[in-house]
């Protein structure tokens, strides 16, 4: 039977502050390892912090073993698969927020955060960079998408990466906790728990949602790490508001079980789809 | 939507998300201790306990800072809130400070002095967060800060606020729970600047009605028109409005100038966490 045993990353962070974070992820790393995990994921801006303003250029790098900060993660990745959150500064300064899959000391995949939120408490678009990717890629274990918070709170990203083939959405987060009433979560972590369970059931497919957690000013980060299977069905659940290694065991032939019983990939009509939605876009609009 | 149920809140998920920012924000800029000035009504007893139990009471210094007129219940309600969290204390009557201002402007109305001595008691904290190396805890309410209902440097000035965000209804639920004695949760509440003085005989509306307005208004985002169309009577609505608007000075660091390409406040940005 495949299985992978995933490990969720949910820590605190220094803000800006690389170096410091860096050395809290190695050490994460090996607890991962020493427990048996094949992955570890890390939450948004894990090497960073996430409020980071005017201190965006100074954190940023390249994801290459060139990088003396970066470098250690590669080596980390010969033991183990790793997705780390990073400011990624590219040829022409640019600076995106990213995530990096890393394995077998290879960059395999860098996901560029496609929707930066700007309203109400956010100010992305300010400070970053739009990525304009959202592609699959092949792990050890399947075929993996990485989305980052609001990639992921728009439907179509998830949806993308399921017909390019993700069996497996890794999803990170750097989720400002709100919304406080009788309920024993907050409004924030509802919705995203809410989203993730619904993906995974409309996909038919594994979800992994790895959230920091600790404070930057007078924002809260709510933790709360999950995986849903192919059913909806929730494999596990980190605490709220406290770091957390979170361990999950990812039965991979339940994609074939649940898959053979509900057909929702096979019989997901993509032609009229794309056929539709050119027509609207095509339409004037009013 | 009843607003008077969405300002109930989960005490159990609040004190746990407080008292851990307590906790992480003051310590990571180096310090372990804080300092409360405690007025003997609700706002303060609820920072007070969140902070003992944040930071251990032997780390807490509750600041109690009577002026001669002050009431003398004030006093002893705070001293219940000493006895039942087990903060360390001290008293500095503010009266030598402030009567010399008085004599020498014997003309300034109640509120001019009532300003000075919510000053004079910044003066004593701040000066006491210097001796006791802890950081000033705020205890000013979601529902005082929107309205304006605050010395601007003075009972406002505090290093950080754990109780900002909660609306005076809300406060009442939290200090409930973390077991604020009962009798400083049912009192009118009262600024206590002047004798007879209180907070909801001074704005002349209740908390509870003002807090399921401002709820609306505010978090929920309804029009002034949904208010009304929600129950609330036109001109109490206006009034409101018109206090939240006069009062954004108070909620803002003032202004500066811009001249250079970088400038704080507009283009030199970074959190106060910045590093830590």
């Amino acid at each position: 039977m495949p299985t992978l045993t995933l490990a969720l990353a949910q820590i605190t962070t220094r803000l800006g502050d690389v170096a410091a974070n860096l050395e809290k992820h190695l050490n994460l790393i090996a607890e991962a390892r020493a427990q048996g995990a094949d992955l570890i994921m890390f939450p948004e801006l894990s090497l960073t912090g996430y409020v980071l303003q005017d201190l965006t250029p100074e954190v940023a790098l390249r994801p290459t073993g060139a990088d003396p900060l970066f470098k250690p993660l590669l080596e980390a990745s010969k033991d183990i698969d790793l997705l780390v959150g990073f400011v990624e500064a590219e040829r022409r300064h640019r600076f995106y927020i990213a995530a990096a899959y890393l394995s077998q000391g290879e960059v395999i995949h860098v996901h560029r955060k496609v929707y930066l939120p700007t309203y109400g408490l956010f100010d992305e678009g300010r400070f970053f960079a739009w990525g304009d990717r959202v592609r699959a890629f092949d792990t050890r274990f399947g075929r993996c998408g990485v989305l980052i918070c609001e990639d992921f709170w728009h439907a179509s990203p998830p949806y993308l990466l399921w017909l390019d083939g993700a069996d497996l959405m890794l999803f990170t987060s750097a989720s400002p906790g709100r919304g406080l009433n009788q309920e024993p979560r907050l409004e924030s972590a509802r919705w995203v728990e809410q989203i993730n369970q619904a993906y995974a059931s409309l996909f038919t497919t594994f979800v992994a949602h790895a959230n920091r957690v600790g404070f930057e000013d007078g924002l809260n980060f709510w933790g709360g790490a999950t995986v849903f299977d192919p059913e909806g069905r929730r494999l596990a659940h980190g605490p709220y508001h406290e770091e957390a290694l979170t361990l999950a065991e990812l039965d991979l032939d339940q994609l074939h079980r649940t898959r053979a019983r509900l057909p929702l990939l096979r019989d997901e009509r993509t032609a009229l789809m794309q056929r539709e939605l050119q027509r609207i876009l095509s339409t004037d609009q009013e | 939507m009843d607003p008077a149920r969405a300002l109930e809140i989960n005490t159990d998920l609040a004190r746990k998300v407080l008292t851990e920012w307590l906790r992480t924000e003051i310590q990571r800029h180096g310090f372990r201790r804080a300092v409360v000035g405690l007025s003997g009504g609700v706002d303060s007893a609820l920072s007070c306990t969140l902070a003992a139990e944040a930071l251990g009471p032997e780390n807490v210094l509750a600041v109690r800072m009577p002026y001669r007129t002050s009431a003398p219940e004030s006093y002893d309600h705070a001293g219940l809130v000493i006895e039942a969290t087990d903060v360390q204390e001290i008293t500095v009557p503010i009266t030598d400070m402030v009567d010399p201002l008085f004599e020498r402007f014997p003309e300034a109305d109640r509120v001019r002095r009532g300003n000075a001595m919510a000053r004079a008691r910044m003066i004593v904290l701040f000066d006491q967060s210097m001796a006791f190396e802890g950081l000033v805890v705020g205890t000013g309410n979601k529902t005082e800060i929107l309205l304006g209902y605050t010395t601007l440097y003075g009972d406002s000035a505090c290093a950080l606020n754990p109780i900002g965000d909660l609306y005076k209804t809300q406060v009442r639920q939290l200090a409930r729970a973390v077991g604020v004695p009962q009798v400083i949760i049912e009192k009118a509440p009262s600024a206590d600047l002047w004798q007879g003085q209180t907070d909801e005989g001074e704005l002349g509306f209740t908390y509870d009605e003002v807090d399921k307005l401002l709820y609306l208004l505010v978090d929920a985002r309804y029009s002034p028109e949904g208010c009304v169309a929600a129950g609330f009577a036109p001109e109490f609505v206006e009034r409101v409005i018109a206090l939240v608007r006069r009062n954004q000075f108070k909620r803002v660091l003032p202004p500066i100038a811009k001249l250079s390409n970088r400038t704080v406040g507009y283009d030199f940005l970074y959190l106060r966490d910045w590093g830590t």
